[in-house]
């Protein structure tokens, strides 16, 4: 038989080696679910994995992959900050979307005006946008005592809702010939989220990303509110001793996600997605929580994490389109991929002992 | 008379450390035999042997001069072996009869089990109403339903873990009583305490464990307790010193204090009165419970109250935070090491910044400076003797004396005007604890005004200048700790309540007095 054993320090080496193990298992596991498909999981896998990177093609799914990582980066070290804190924001799916809403809207607000600000101005709004959004759920809490994974949480059907009535109605395009959706910013330069180094995927979104992942290291490592933020997390009651004011850090926590959310937003209506259309939102928030996790909660692990999500996302689809892997395959494997997580996690804290007989 | 228990050569080692080495002694039926020693000396890993919670390496034990090894305490109670922890496990939203059922193999039915507890209680005078939630029962009463649990097996061997460090002097005298009623019935009784007077009145054989070993055993009453202070520690311990400076002027003035308690089972702080003077130790007793928690955080702004209700040096603070007091000078070191003093999985240095951010300019525009923070990290392992191998451990990997020494450390090093702690020295070593002791009475030489909120009694006339009790919220007036009486500080912590029969300590009563 074996037991768990608390371990007197968490294992530095587990903490490091449980997301490469995790990989390791949902391949195997996925290889596994491919098999049982009918398909030659070694090809599969190597589809996902390798192909994006190293194939003849790769020149395209390279540019690809910073295209999908940043907005999972950007999104994830908003959500990492709350998670570290004990404060559970799933709703960056909704904010995201807001934050695209009000970004798209204060671009197409100076349509067709050429001017310099206009991009700034529509970063600032979509920021704002998911910001407000997030606001929702953390002043809630704050004021009644509500639970902000429930309320995040539905505010994302909200959000998609004024999704379909934005692309519906107000910000519909006028030269569209009633099609839904908006005018699309690839044909707006002064509002187009451009490639800042042309066919490498590098958009203003991906400069976001890197910036926020040195940003948040500093927060954490460096900053009196990163130390706040991790001494909630650890315990809530040292951390009121130590002067923390609990609801303040549930406002800085929930809105910094929110605006991060409502930024890559943003980047993604402005740029790759190009408009606001009804089915504009792709799971971007909800992924972003595995990737949360799989980084360890850790700028830096945030950051190759995203990248490697993006891998699956971007070796997902050329597996669906050379293997014929249905989509629903891809998702469950992506989603193994926080089970093992979670599950290996538990070597961090604990050890697992074989029970043995003791003498009398 | 032969003996009910033997214990032949025990031995057990734990990584690093020997907590049992060879350790021999009996106890006959109907005795009471006192288990002596400091914190660490292995009484506690003795006593799980006995009631098979831990496997002894070495050594053989026998009950009724049949051999005995349980392997886990269901098995030692159904040989007539049953203990009274330290720790209570009760569950304060159930009642008592429901707690005792859940701790029995196969409990009868609720009112049978109900008929069972009042029977028992009456029997050897121990008041206890079995429909009442263990929610509102004080410390005493809820270490009867463990004591009556253990009855109700009709045990051989009661083993008592430090019984008395949550009772008033009164409800001491009334469960010696029981306990001496069940002596006289034959049941052997295992008494762990290391506070000694208790012992001498008690019980009728000692043994002295220090570092693992048995250093002796002797018949208490022929023993003064210095006698057996030094078998315990080895040593003659010094008490702390103090010079007898005159305290100046009222730092802290308390008027009105009244908080409700955050926890739906803690104690409301009911309209409290007291000042401090500079250079003044006010040691504040009463039984765990009573309002302790709630007082410190009150002292400390983690709870808040109307402006006036705290003055310091005539400044209205009673609506401030932790840290706007901390930059005025009142710091606090609350009971909770781990999880509220300092947290578990931070480094040295970075619960050294937990309180010491402010006064330590451990900041610098918002932004942390880690060498700042690690010197003074430093500095507090260094000037309190703090074991560890590094500031760079996490808290909880340090024992419990050394991470309180480093938690009273902070506070002391910050210089503070006021300094509030609550048991300072609660599950400390002798030697640790008179060191957090001098540091205390050094800190009021130096004009700071020390409140020291203890269960400890013996502690807080070590330390006290003057002496209140918390008794259900509600503060005592202060008396000169100088000259009171053990009878005089039992009725201050009120120890006359709960010791009315059952009847008369009915729930209602005490919603009515809230």
């Amino acid at each position: 038989m074996l037991r768990l054993e608390k371990r007197p320090v968490p294992s530095r080496f587990w903490t490091i080696m449980t997301p490469v193990v995790a990989v390791v298992a949902t391949m195997v596991a996925g290889g596994l679910l491919f098999a049982f498909l009918g398909k030659d999981p070694v090809a599969a896998i190597r589809t996902i994995f390798w192909d994006p990177i190293f194939s003849e093609f790769a020149w395209y799914y390279r540019a690809q992959l910073l295209v999908k990582a940043a907005p999972l980066i950007l999104i994830a070290l908003g959500l990492s900050l709350g998670f570290r804190a004990g404060i559970w924001n799933i709703g960056a799916e909704g904010q995201y979307i807001v934050g695209a809403i009000t970004g798209a809207a204060v671009g197409l607000a100076f349509y067709p005006l050429d001017a310099w600000y206009i991009f700034p101005l529509m970063i600032l709004a979509g920021a704002l946008g998911g910001w407000a959004w997030a606001m929702i759920p953390a002043l809630l809490k704050i004021r009644f005592g509500t639970n902000e994974i429930l309320v995040s949480l539905m505010l994302v059907y909200v959000a998609e809702q004024l999704l379909a009535k934005m692309s519906l109605g107000l910000l519909k395009n006028p030269d569209g010939h009633g099609f839904p959706g908006s005018r699309n910013f690839q044909e707006y330069p002064s509002a187009h989220n451009v490639e800042l180094i042309e066919g490498t995927g590098m958009h203003g979104g991906v400069l976001a990303g890197f910036i926020a992942v040195i940003a948040a290291y500093v927060l954490l490592n460096r900053h009196i509110l990163g130390y706040q933020i991790r001494l909630t997390g650890q315990s809530a009651r040292a951390a009121r001793f130590a002067g923390v004011r609990p609801k303040l850090l549930v406002a800085f926590c929930l809105g910094t996600s929110g605006a991060l959310a409502g930024l890559a937003g943003l980047f993604e209506v402005a740029g790759p997605a190009g408009q606001i259309t009804i089915d504009f939102n792709v799971g971007y928030g909800f992924t972003a929580i595995i990737v949360a996790f799989l980084g360890r909660l850790h700028p830096v692990g945030i950051l190759l994490a995203g990248l490697l999500m993006a891998l699956t996302y971007v070796g997902g689809e050329i597996a669906q389109a050379n293997l014929r892997l249905p989509a629903a395959a891809i998702q469950a494997f992506q989603g193994m991929l926080l089970f093992f997580l979670l599950g290996f996690d538990v070597l961090a804290n604990y050890r697992i002992r074989p029970i043995k007989r003791e003498v009398a | 008379m032969t003996s009910l228990l033997t214990i032949e050569g025990l031995t057990k080692a734990y990584p690093g450390v020997v907590a049992n080495d060879d350790v021999t002694f009996a106890i006959a039926p109907g005795e009471v035999h006192a288990l002596l020693g400091e914190n660490g000396a292995g009484k506690s890993t003795l006593v799980k042997m006995i009631y098979g919670l831990v496997r002894p390496d070495a050594g053989q034990m026998t009950l009724h001069r049949q051999p005995f090894s349980p392997s886990k305490p269901s098995e030692a109670r159904a040989r007539g072996v049953a203990m009274v922890f330290q720790h209570f496990s009760l569950f304060e939203a159930l009642s008592v009869a429901e707690n005792v059922a859940l701790g029995m193999e196969d409990p009868p039915p609720q009112r049978q089990l109900a008929r069972r507890i009042r029977d028992v209680s009456e029997a050897y005078g121990l008041p206890l109403d079995p429909d009442r939630l263990v929610g509102d029962l004080s410390a005493g009463e809820r270490q009867r339903v463990e004591i009556i649990r253990c009855l109700l097996q009709d045990p051989k061997l009661l083993i008592m873990d430090e019984p008395t460090s949550v009772l008033t002097p009164q409800e001491v005298e009334v469960l010696f009583k029981t306990l001496r009623t069940l002596a006289a019935e034959g049941t052997a009784i295992l008494y762990i305490s290391h506070k000694l007077d208790e012992i001498r009145t008690l019980c009728d054989g000692a043994t002295v464990l220090r570092l693992g070993r048995v250093v002796g055993s002797c018949n208490p009453r022929e023993k003064s307790a210095s006698e057996l202070a030094e078998m315990m520690v080895g040593s003659a311990l010094k008490p702390p010193a103090r010079d007898g400076a005159e305290p100046g002027e009222i730092v802290l003035d308390v008027t009105g204090l009244s908080v409700k308690s955050a926890n739906p089972f803690g104690t409301s702080l009911k309209n409290i009165h007291f000042t401090v003077r500079a250079g003044e130790v006010l040691g504040i007793g009463g039984v765990a419970g009573n309002g302790q928690d709630e007082l410190l955080a009150a002292l400390s702004g983690e709870a808040r109250a109307v402006p006036e209700a705290v003055k310091f040096q005539g400044r209205p603070v009673g609506h401030l935070g932790p840290n706007e007091r901390r930059v005025l000078g009142i710091l606090s070191a609350p009971e909770e090491r781990l999880g509220h003093a300092a947290a578990p999985d931070m480094s040295l240095t970075e619960n050294a910044l937990l309180t010491g951010a402010i006064r330590e300019g451990l900041t610098r525009g918002g932004f942390l400076r880690w060498d700042a923070a690690e010197d003074f990290a430093r500095r507090i392992v260094k000037e309190f003797d703090v074991r560890t191998p590094g500031v760079s451990n996490v808290a909880r990997a340090l024992s419990g004396g050394n991470l309180q020494k480093f938690v009273i450390g902070r506070e002391v090093l910050q210089r503070p005007d006021v300094l509030v702690v609550n048991q300072p020295t609660w599950g400390v070593d002798a030697s640790a604890a008179a060191a957090i002791r001098q540091a205390l009475l050094d800190l009021a030489a130096r004009g700071t005004a020390v409140i020291c909120i203890s269960q400890d009694l013996d502690e807080l006339m070590e330390i006290s200048d003057r002496f209140a009790a918390l008794n259900g919220g509600r503060l005592t007036a202060r008396r000169p700790a100088k000259g009171l009486t053990v009878e005089e500080i039992g009725m201050m912590m009120g120890g006359a309540h709960d010791m009315e029969p059952p009847a008369q300590t009915a729930p209602e009563v005490r919603h009515v007095e809230a």
